[in-house]
C-alpha cells in the first residue's frame, strides 16, 4: 500500500469524516469493476455483509457450552464428536463438519489459536476478533501461553497443564469451559449469559457467579 | 513457504491488545472486502488454500504493516490479476475496461448466499490407509517448501505423540497451487514444550498442531 499513501491527513474533523481513505476508494473501484464484469451482484454482497454481522455470533457457542453443562449426555457426546452432537440441536443448522470441543479441567487448561492465519469456529463464535488475527497472540501462544493469558487478566494455578492448539488444518476448535461454583440449579439461559467468548477461546474464563444476596 | 505469516514462537510484537465490545467490522470497506473474497471465492474458483497462499505472498513488509482486511484486499487484487480476471488499470480508472474470463460458476447472486453461509467440508475418500495410529511417535519432517504448506516452522525437526485421527482432508499444499485435492489423514499430534523451546520452556505447556500426513515420519 505504501505507494499509494499520500500525505493527505488533515487533523480537521470535519473534514475527516468526508473523506474516504485510499483504502475505501480502492475497494469501491473493485466493487464497480467486478459489478460492471457481471462477477458479483451488489445485492448478494450487502447480504454476505449482514449475514457475518447479525447472523453470527458467541451466543450460538455459549447455548452449547450451557448444554454441555447441564445434560451430561450431551456433553459426551459433544467430546465424541461436536459436529453430530452441535447438529442434533437445531439452533445451530450450519455447524461445520470438524468441530471438535475440548474440555477445561482443574488439571487441564486449553487454549486455541492459528499461528498461520486466522482460523477460527465462526459459527460457533462469530468472526474473529482482530486480538486473535494479530501477531501478539499468533506469536507468543505457543510459547507463553502464561504471558498471553496475563494480557487478558487470567492467571491460572502454576501446576495446571496448558495445552494449546494450533488450527493448522481445517478442524476446530471449541473449548469448553468449566462452570462455575455458585451455579448450581440454574437455567440454560441464565448459564448461557456467563459463557464468554474468550472463555471458549480459552484466553478467558465465564464469568463468575454472582454472590446470593444475603 | 517460509514467510512472516507463519508466526509461532516469534518475540517482539508486544502484548495482546483487546478491544471491548467489538464491532464485527471497523470500517464498512472491510464488510465489502470480506462480501468480495467470499463471493469471488465460491463461484470464481478461488479456493481457500489459494487465497492464504496469496496472503501469504504479500511483501513481509507490507503484510506487517497492513491490517486484516487490507491483506484480503491486496491478496484478492493479485489473485483476480493473476487470473486475467481484473486489470491493475481498471482499479485506477474505478472501471471496468475490456471483458473478462466468466467465472467459474457464473456471477454470485443472492441465491448463492446459502452456499457460502455454510463451512465447507473438507473431508474426502481416503486414498491409502492411514499411516499412523494415536499413541505413535512421529517427527514433523524438517522441509522447507517455497510452496504453501501447513506445516509451522517452530514445529519442523521435532517430535511429537499422534494424539487423534481427524479424517482425510483435501491437502492445502496442492490445492492451494491447482494440484487437485489430492486427500491426506490430518491428525493432532502433541509436543512438549521443552522439545519445542528448549530447556527454558514452561514446562506445564503441549502444544498441538494440526498435521497432514507428508508432513510426519516415525520418530
Amino acid at each position: 500500500m505504501s505507494g499509494h499513501d499520500h500525505d493527505h491527513h488533515h487533523h480537521d474533523h470535519d473534514h475527516d469524516h468526508s473523506e474516504l481513505s485510499e483504502t475505501e476508494l480502492r475497494v469501491r473501484a473493485l466493487e464497480t469493476v467486478l459489478t460492471e464484469k457481471g462477477y458479483v451482484d451488489p445485492a448478494a454482497l450487502d447480504a454476505i455483509v449482514e449475514f457475518y454481522e447479525t447472523k453470527i455470533g458467541p451466543r450460538a457457542g455459549a447455548r452449547v457450552v450451557a448444554k454441555a453443562w447441564t445434560d451430561p449426555a450431551f456433553k459426551q457426546a459433544l467430546l465424541d464428536d461436536a459436529s453430530k452432537a452441535i447438529g442434533t440441536l437445531g439452533h445451530v443448522s450450519r455447524v461445520g463438519d470438524h468441530l471438535i470441543a475440548v474440555e477445561n479441567t482443574p488439571q487441564r487448561h486449553n487454549m486455541v489459536v492459528c499461528t498461520l492465519c486466522s482460523c477460527y469456529p465462526w459459527e460457533m463464535l462469530g468472526l474473529p476478533p482482530i486480538w486473535y488475527k494479530a501477531a501478539p497472540y499468533r506469536s507468543r501462544a505457543v510459547k507463553d501461553p502464561r504471558g498471553v493469558l496475563a494480557d487478558f487478566g487470567v492467571t491460572l494455578p502454576k501446576d495446571t497443564e496448558i495445552r494449546v492448539w494450533d488450527s493448522t488444518a481445517e478442524t476446530r476448535f471449541l473449548v469448553l469451559p468449566m462452570r462455575p461454583a455458585g451455579t448450581e440449579g440454574w437455567s440454560e439461559d441464565r448459564l448461557a449469559e456467563i459463557v464468554t467468548r474468550d472463555s471458549m477461546i480459552g484466553t478467558g474464563l465465564p464469568k463468575a457467579a454472582p454472590r446470593e444476596r444475603p | 513457504m517460509n514467510g512472516v505469516h507463519d508466526m509461532g514462537g516469534m518475540d517482539g510484537f508486544g502484548r495482546v491488545d483487546v478491544e471491548p465490545n467489538e464491532p464485527a467490522f471497523h470500517h464498512d470497506w472491510e464488510g465489502r472486502v470480506m462480501a468480495m473474497v467470499r463471493a469471488m471465492g465460491a463461484n470464481g474458483g478461488l479456493n481457500i488454500d489459494s487465497q492464504r497462499f496469496a496472503r501469504e505472498s504479500l511483501p513481509p513488509a507490507v503484510y506487517l504493516a497492513s491490517s486484516y482486511y487490507q491483506k484480503w484486499f491486496l491478496a484478492l487484487e493479485n489473485q483476480l490479476i493473476g487470473r486475467n480476471m481484473l486489470d491493475p488499470n481498471e482499479i485506477a480508472a474505478g472501471h471496468s475496461l475490456r471483458q473478462s474470463p466468466p467465472l467459474k460458476r457464473g456471477k454470485f447472486t443472492l441465491s448463492d448466499i446459502p452456499r457460502i453461509s455454510a463451512r465447507g467440508s473438507f473431508a474426502r475418500p481416503a486414498q491409502a490407509p492411514s499411516i499412523f495410529k494415536p499413541g505413535d511417535k512421529v517427527r514433523a519432517k524438517n522441509i522447507h517448501p517455497v510452496t504453501h504448506t501447513r506445516l509451522p516452522r517452530y514445529v519442523r525437526g521435532h517430535s511429537g505423540i499422534v494424539e487423534r485421527i481427524n479424517g482425510c482432508h483435501v491437502f492445502p499444499d496442492s490445492s492451494a497451487h491447482e494440484q487437485g485435492e489430492n486427500p491426506q489423514w490430518v491428525y493432532t499430534v502433541v509436543f512438549d514444550s521443552r522439545e519445542l523451546w528448549g530447556d527454558s520452556a514452561d514446562p506445564t505447556l503441549k502444544v498441538s498442531i494440526e498435521a497432514f500426513e507428508p508432513y510426519l515420519e516415525p520418530a
